[in-house]
């Protein structure tokens, strides 16, 4: 017994990730950890969507199911896993069963790498990234399989274009991982990695987000990035493959009840991978803004607060809507439970204030607001952008981003090469 | 033009068809789909993305309006008139209402008239704005359609207020007006106007120099002024090819020839165009509505109509400048009070002859743009 307690603690005072510092236990407790993470992050993401898409649609969203429509993705999910489940008679069943879970494991299983902080990441892998991009793009697979098994030509068309748009995406977005990888290789030590926590390690030593670096260079890297990570994620505009005033549903046309559900969670948390590719690349991962700007452990003190911060006033946004509900008697079940959310958010604010909470949450804390950030940026693409059609998709994929991503990676080569010299250079001419 | 005998796709026996051919795809698009607006049924030939050739397939809404029209008398058809194109239902009952006239040689009242041309470009824009809506929302930016609903639904109060119906107005009697307008009818009028004007450059502000709303359009779904004038293709698609054709121009019909506007009309004649001249149009809309508001006169609004309408023997062909194009009359009558033969010149059902003209070499995807931008109704296609 007590050496399961000794073989538990001994890694919180590690500074190595759970998969790094072999503990099995602690692994499985992250591996859990994230999977109900992202399962909340899906739910809360399904739900921002659709309110903020329709406050930017001069309309209300849902209303009806919980304050505010809080408690709608738990009754669509009911609903989907309730719902009667069609399996077309044409269709390769073993194929149509496998398909939406192959997306499912690809968007899953990228969050084994993703560090959410120096040590709170399930494991640290040399090849982070390099694990992330080819699991990620495994969900290919399964689009083009759910695609072909439906036996069916939206499907069909729509597992093509899906198929065409992610590969030929993939490669623009390569070329803009790889600038990053050679901005790593500046570190102090001279060493380029592909550990994420690497990454997220080179740009604290060089003290600086990649996206500023060699500027403007790591902006249009950032920007490519950013470009075909929503093709990649199959998301408006670049949301052809299941275009639906064309293609009714694209490849997964033919599913239905809990195996669609499986492609919507596959689509949402593969969205959150991207962006926290992204996060972790360019925007300095689980780092706070302005570290070096405004140091010193008063600063550290004022953002290591923000977490706590932002739950209160949530909490208190809650609580001034349950001020503002209709004072009817059949509002009250609703109300209170406004203010109860409420409340447990405000508790959840202040626990986070709590200095050995408010220590190890702060890097999660701010990963997360970057990662946030990038999905409100994808609904509000959604809310503005009409459809790409699809040469025109692919004119933008292979004609620009992959050049700009080539040149770019040459001028980044050539940028950190001569860094350096140039620097001396200056030295010795001023 | 292409010959029309060698449109329909599911023929097989294509003279220059090689091996590359082979895989030809054979897609059926609706009368259950998203995009059709309705109940229509597009047979697509496909080569990858690309459109060989596609035949339309209709009468999924077909309800015998016309036959309909020939077992009631002249007062009792004027309803079912607003059940065709359900979207600009007063252009419509506007249409049927002087066609009768003509036949019994009245005149709507000078008033009457003003509130019919206010009503029926307050309908023009009703409609423009439910096009503009679904045609962004097929091109896949889904914000225009609840702007544009948002404001058709003040367009919708001012008719609920006027005749007690939103959608099927039946707002005009034969030989004018059944009611007179409710007070501070002007008034709500002038404020709509004010009140949308700037709604319109909002909507233009989303689409209109949005890159991928132009490349989306430019260059897509492209037809001749010749190629519309050989398909009868009439109304803004006709437009926005370059003819200067407008029907309240060309051949003015209820008091058009008083009011001051211009007829917007494009160069390339492609959907961009389409788009850009329905989005003046509303604007010239609201210029005409300005003027009726300003201009209307006190008076009757009724002109001397029999009670039992029993129109000479003869024929009548009378058409109007729906929002969707001339929208046509034609009416026999020998001299009972049932018309003999109804017939009706739909804009959407010939405009949208033009879909596999505009359609081929194009990708799937501009099939859909293409199909929103002929801005069709299935109830009017078949009737």
């Amino acid at each position: 017994m007590r050496e399961v307690i000794d073989y538990i603690q001994s890694y919180l005072s590690s500074d190595q990730t759970p998969g790094a510092a072999g503990n099995w236990f602690w692994a499985t407790v992250y591996v859990l950890l994230v999977f109900v993470g992202l399962s909340i992050a899906v739910i809360a993401m399904n739900w921002l969507e659709r309110k903020i898409l329709a406050h930017m649609q001069v309309r209300l969203g849902p209303m009806r199911v919980g304050p505010h429509g809080l408690l709608q993705p738990i009754a669509d999910a009911l609903k989907l896993l309730l719902k009667e489940d069609i399996m077309p008679a044409e269709a390769d069943a073993v194929v149509f069963w496998i398909a939406p879970f192959i997306v499912v494991l690809a968007a899953f299983t990228v969050f084994v790498v993703v560090p959410f902080g120096p040590t709170h990441a399930i494991t640290d892998m040399n090849i982070g990234i390099l694990f992330m991009l080819g699991v990620s793009s495994l969900s290919v697979l399964g689009i083009v399989t759910a695609g072909w098994a439906s036996n069916s030509h939206y499907p069909l068309i729509g597992a093509l274009r899906s198929s065409a748009q992610m590969v030929s995406y993939e490669v623009a977005m390569g070329l803009a991982v790889v600038s990053v990888i050679v901005m790593t290789s500046l570190n102090a030590e001279g060493t380029g990695t592909l550990s994420m926590i690497g990454i997220v390690q080179a740009q604290q030593a060089q003290h600086t987000w990649f996206v500023f670096k060699f500027f403007p260079l790591g902006l249009v890297g950032f920007f490519i990035f950013a470009v075909a990570m929503v093709a990649e994620t199959n998301r408006a505009p670049f949301d052809l493959p299941e275009a639906e005033s064309e293609l009714t549903a694209g490849f997964h046309t033919e599913y239905s009840g809990f195996r669609w559900s499986l492609f919507f969670l596959a689509e949402y948390s593969a969205m959150i991978a991207v962006s926290s590719i992204a996060v972790t690349l360019w925007l300095g991962g689980w780092l706070r803004p302005f570290p070096d700007a405004l140091s010193g452990p008063t600063w550290d003190l004022v953002f290591s607060l923000f977490p706590g911060i932002t739950f209160l006033l949530l909490g208190a946004m809650c609580f001034y809507n349950a001020a503002r509900m209709p004072k009817h008697p059949l509002f009250r079940i609703q109300t209170i439970g406004l203010a109860g959310f409420g409340a447990v958010l405000a508790l959840i604010g202040l626990v986070l204030f709590a200095p050995p909470v408010r220590d190890r949450v702060g890097d999660i804390f701010w990963f997360a607001a970057k990662v946030a950030a990038f999905m409100y940026l994808y609904i509000w693409y959604r809310g503005t952008f009409p459809r790409y059609r699809f040469d025109q998709l692919m004119k933008v994929g292979w004609k620009i981003l992959l050049p700009t991503g080539l040149v770019l990676l040459i001028l980044t080569a050539g940028a950190g090469f001569l860094e350096e010299p140039v620097k001396e250079w200056l030295k010795r001419v001023l | 033009m292409t010959d029309p005998n060698t449109l329909s796709p599911l023929d097989l026996e294509t003279p220059d068809k090689t091996f590359l051919d082979a895989n030809e795809l054979v897609i059926n698009m609706g009368p259950q789909h998203p995009a059709t607006h309705g109940v229509l049924r597009v047979i697509l030939r496909l080569d990858g993305e690309k459109v060989l050739g596609l035949e339309c397939v209709i009468g999924y809404l077909h309800r015998g309006v016309e036959k309909i029209a020939e077992n009631r008398t002249y007062t009792m058809f004027n309803p079912y008139v607003d059940r065709m194109d359900y979207v600009a239902a007063v252009s419509n009952g506007l249409g049927y209402c002087e066609a009768v006239e003509k036949l019994l040689s009245v005149e709507a009242p000078p008033r009457a008239q003003y509130v019919r041309v206010i009503l029926t470009e307050l309908n023009r824009i009703a409609s423009h704005q439910l096009w503009l809506g679904t045609h962004a929302l097929d091109i896949g930016a889904i914000t225009p359609l609840f702007y544009t609903f948002r404001d058709r639904e003040e367009i919708l109060k001012i008719f609920e207020k006027y005749c007690g119906a939103r959608l099927t107005t039946h707002a005009f009697r034969i030989g004018g007006l059944q009611y007179e307008t409710y007070d501070g009818f002007e008034k709500e009028v002038k404020n709509f106007v004010s009140f949308v004007k700037p709604k319109i450059d909002e909507y233009e502000e989303l689409l209109t120099t949005n890159r991928i709303w132009l490349e989306r359009t430019k260059k897509v779904g492209v037809i001749s002024g010749k190629d519309c004038i050989a398909l009868g293709v009439t109304g803004p698609v006709l437009r926005a090819s370059g003819v200067k054709w407008d029907i309240r121009k060309a051949q003015p019909y209820a008091n058009y020839k008083n009011f001051d506007f211009e007829i917007p009309t494009g160069v390339n004649g492609d959907t961009y165009d389409r788009y850009l001249v329905r989005m003046a149009e509303m604007r010239q809309s609201l210029r005409i509505i300005e003027q009726a508001v300003e201009g209307i006169p006190e008076g009757p609004i009724m002109a001397k109509v029999p009670k039992v309408i029993k129109p000479p023997v003869g024929e009548v062909y009378h058409s109007i400048e729906a929002p969707k194009g001339e929208l046509g009359y034609f009416i026999v009558s020998d001299g009972s009070t049932q018309p003999y033969r109804v017939r009706v010149r739909p804009p959407s059902f010939v405009n949208l002859q033009a879909l596999d003209v505009m359609c081929r070499g194009q990708l799937v995807a501009d099939v859909i743009a293409v199909i929103g931008t002929l801005d069709i109704v299935l109830g009017e296609v078949d009737r």
